[in-house]
């Protein structure tokens, strides 16, 4: 059934507000693409046909390069944000590759696991990036290359409810957003 | 998709709003409409429902099938008699009684009822709701009348009568009725005619992905918000207006693999949005109106630390609330508009605090007389840490969810931090929302950690817990103000 059309908006303060706003986003497109490994090239059936170039790996410089070369995702602590000897080597095969490809710019993407409000989680996600962010910063990543993101407990890595899962959702995802020309 | 307005648009909204011409009036006395007789009313005290500590001693009341006149009448008086007892029975205040158990059947508006039939032993009945519901031919307008009857001191404690241009609109005039039942017997407003604004998720889909929908409170006309956004969290109503913030992750639109948090207000009726925070440099989130409307108190995230802001809808003046290194989140005013109480990990564990909102210093309850910026107001007590407050529109408790034991339940404590009770034993209970006449709390809760969550209510008292249907699984709930009459 229909609902009675109570538009009844007094809404003064909008009234008053003279920030204008941009046009609508587009939905959200999936920021974590997976590695697309090209497929091994079958030998060729007709010798007469000439030989396709065999792939040698992603493109250098690339989001599937950089997935290949470092490690682009560090595990936290319940609760906690501080990054630990494993979690540092981890963010030098970032460093590394980030220096190597200067052009390029990253988001890090903090995640919490589903114990805790959402509220709370956003925080702390929200601190595990900027943990992130403030090592790569440390060894000489620009500020203006790094941009961050809390999903909170919202976008699990793993849809599972016990120790293991929650662990695997304690995390910082380095997510290429602009990648080197090559 | 909905286009997002700019705030001129929101600002001609005003012009432009729709009446739904629903006329009400009071009824006048059984006496003088059929020419029925009926006593003078006596000073009579009200019937009302009786509390005893926390809990209501729920009153009898029956409500017969309204008398019905005119094409289609039949049906909507049946159905809309249907939401007037599930309404009333789905609250703590009242039982409602067994329609099958009623003796008098030729019940007339016009007529006071035969209140001995009313009083025999096993009905006993102490209210009895007496209606009629017209649809006229000519004009299609449908007009719903009733008699609140106190059985007991045998004299009509109210009368009301609602017409609107339209029988589609008989759901809302039964949640009307119920509203002015609920008063007349409790002493405190209704809450009935009120929706609830959620985010549906869909079980199996990726548990990011979240859209708005609405329902109204009772689970009926449950429909998606168009806001265009597949992934949005913390809806939060007006406490005044059907209109919400919240928040939603959508693409950058610098970089399109990269996400931004943005912090949107959407106007119910209309679907006009506007982007009240960008969700560039830092983080905003946990976003809440003030009593007034005015203004917003949220979290902002930014290098690494989390406070409290708020924001002058009018002049987009900010003001930052707190100033600490530990997570605060969670901002709520009181209904007054006077204090803030939010969430802190500042002592250690995660705990509630009020402040005022002018940031002036306070004396805390349990402070010693000295004055601080902040008090806490919970504590502890076996390594629970307090989360999600919400404050009743009534100002007299503070909801909240709290973690410990291995699970997240519901409660409520008052400002001073005393009178801290638990009333729900869920798996993982979160995100508590109030009714508009502060007497019912609807929340998330993830029954187990192999079901999807969905929404509940439970009465203040503890009692009443009851899912609230919707088509899909749920989280966030958002309860929004008494629909107005326009």
């Amino acid at each position: 059934m229909r609902k009675l059309s109570l538009s009844a908006l007094a809404f003064t303060m909008l009234a008053a507000s003279a920030c204008a706003s941009n046009p609508p986003p587009e939905p959200p497109k999936p920021t974590e693409v997976a590695v697309v490994t090209p497929p091994k090239v079958t030998p060729p059936v007709e010798p007469t046909r000439p030989t396709p170039p065999v792939p040698t790996g992603p493109a250098a410089g690339s989001k599937g390069d950089f997935a290949a070369k470092a490690t682009d995702r560090v595990f936290f602590d319940y609760d906690k944000y501080n990054l630990d000897a494993d979690d540092q080597k981890s963010l030098a095969s970032q460093v590394a590759w980030l220096k190597q490809f200067p052009s390029t710019k990253v988001e890090v993407q903090g995640h919490a696991d589903e114990r805790g409000t959402r509220d709370y989680n956003i925080a702390l996600g929200e601190r595990r990036a900027q943990s992130v962010k403030s090592y790569l910063m440390s060894q000489g990543i620009a500020d203006s290359r790094i941009q961050i993101i809390s999903f909170g407990k919202d976008k699990p890595l793993d849809l599972g409810h016990d120790e293991s899962a929650w662990a695997r959702n304690r995390n910082s995802y380095t997510n290429i957003i602009v990648e080197a020309i090559s | 998709m909905t286009k997002t307005q700019n705030a001129g648009a929101f600002g001609r909204l005003l012009a432009g709003r729709i009446r739904s011409g629903l006329a009400a009036a009071l009824l006048g006395a059984a006496g003088l409409i059929g020419g029925a007789t009926l006593a003078t009313p006596t000073a009579h005290a009200q019937l009302r429902a009786q509390v005893v500590g926390e809990q209501y001693i729920p009153l009898r009341i029956a409500v017969p099938d309204f008398d019905a006149a005119g094409p289609g009448a039949t049906d909507i008086a049946k159905q809309l008699t249907d939401v007037i007892r599930a309404d009333l029975g789905s609250s703590a205040p009242f039982r409602v009684l067994d329609k099958s158990s009623f003796i008098e059947r030729d019940l007339d508006i016009t007529k006071a009822p035969l209140f001995g039939n009313w009083t025999v032993s096993g009905l006993e009945a102490q209210a009895l709701v007496v209606g009629n519901v017209q649809v006229d031919a000519g004009t299609n307008q449908l007009i719903v009348q009733y008699r609140l009857w106190d059985v007991y001191g045998q004299t009509q404690q109210f009368a009301m009568s609602y017409k609107v241009p339209t029988p589609l609109n008989w759901r809302r005039l039964a949640h009307k009725v119920s509203d002015d039942i609920f008063l007349q017997l409790t002493g405190d407003p209704g809450y009935f005619d009120s929706r609830v604004v959620f985010v549906s998720k869909t079980p199996g889909d990726d548990p990011f992905r979240g859209r708005l929908a609405i329902m109204d409170q009772d689970g009926a006309n449950a429909e998606f918000l168009l806001s265009g956004f597949t992934s949005v969290i913390n809806p939060r109503f007006s406490p005044t207006e059907q209109v919400i913030l919240y928040g939603a992750y959508i693409q950058d639109p610098r970089y399109p693999t990269a996400t931004l948090l943005r912090t949107y207000l959407y106007d119910v009726a209309t679907g006009r949005q506007e982007i009240l925070a960008e969700g560039q440099g830092q983080l905003d989130f946990s976003a809440r109106f003030s009593p007034d409307g005015r203004s917003i108190v949220f979290s902002r995230a930014q290098k690494g630390n989390t406070d409290i802001y708020m924001i002058d809808l009018a002049t987009r003046k900010q003001t930052r609330m707190t100033n600490d290194s530990a997570i605060e989140t969670s901002p709520s005013f009181s209904p007054d508009g006077r204090m803030i109480v939010y969430q802190s990990d500042r002592g250690s564990s995660k705990q509630l605090y009020i402040m005022n909102a002018d940031r002036s210093p306070m004396v805390c309850p349990r402070g010693g007389g000295t004055k601080s910026d902040a008090c806490r107001i919970t504590f502890d007590g076996g390594g629970y840490s307090f989360t999600d407050p919400v404050w009743s529109p009534r100002g007299d408790w503070i909801a909240f969810s709290r973690q410990g034991g291995g699970q997240f339940v519901i409660g409520v404590v008052q400002k001073d931090g005393t009178g801290l009770r638990i009333l729900t034993d869920g798996y993982q209970d979160e995100s508590p929302t109030w009714s508009p006449n502060g007497r019912v709390i609807a929340f998330e809760r993830t029954p187990s950690r192999a079901a999807g969550p969905k929404i509940y209510s439970i009465d203040l008292t503890g009692r009443n817990e009851r899912r609230l249907p919707t088509p899909r699984d749920a989280t966030n709930p958002t309860w929004g103000p008494v629909l107005k009459m326009e």
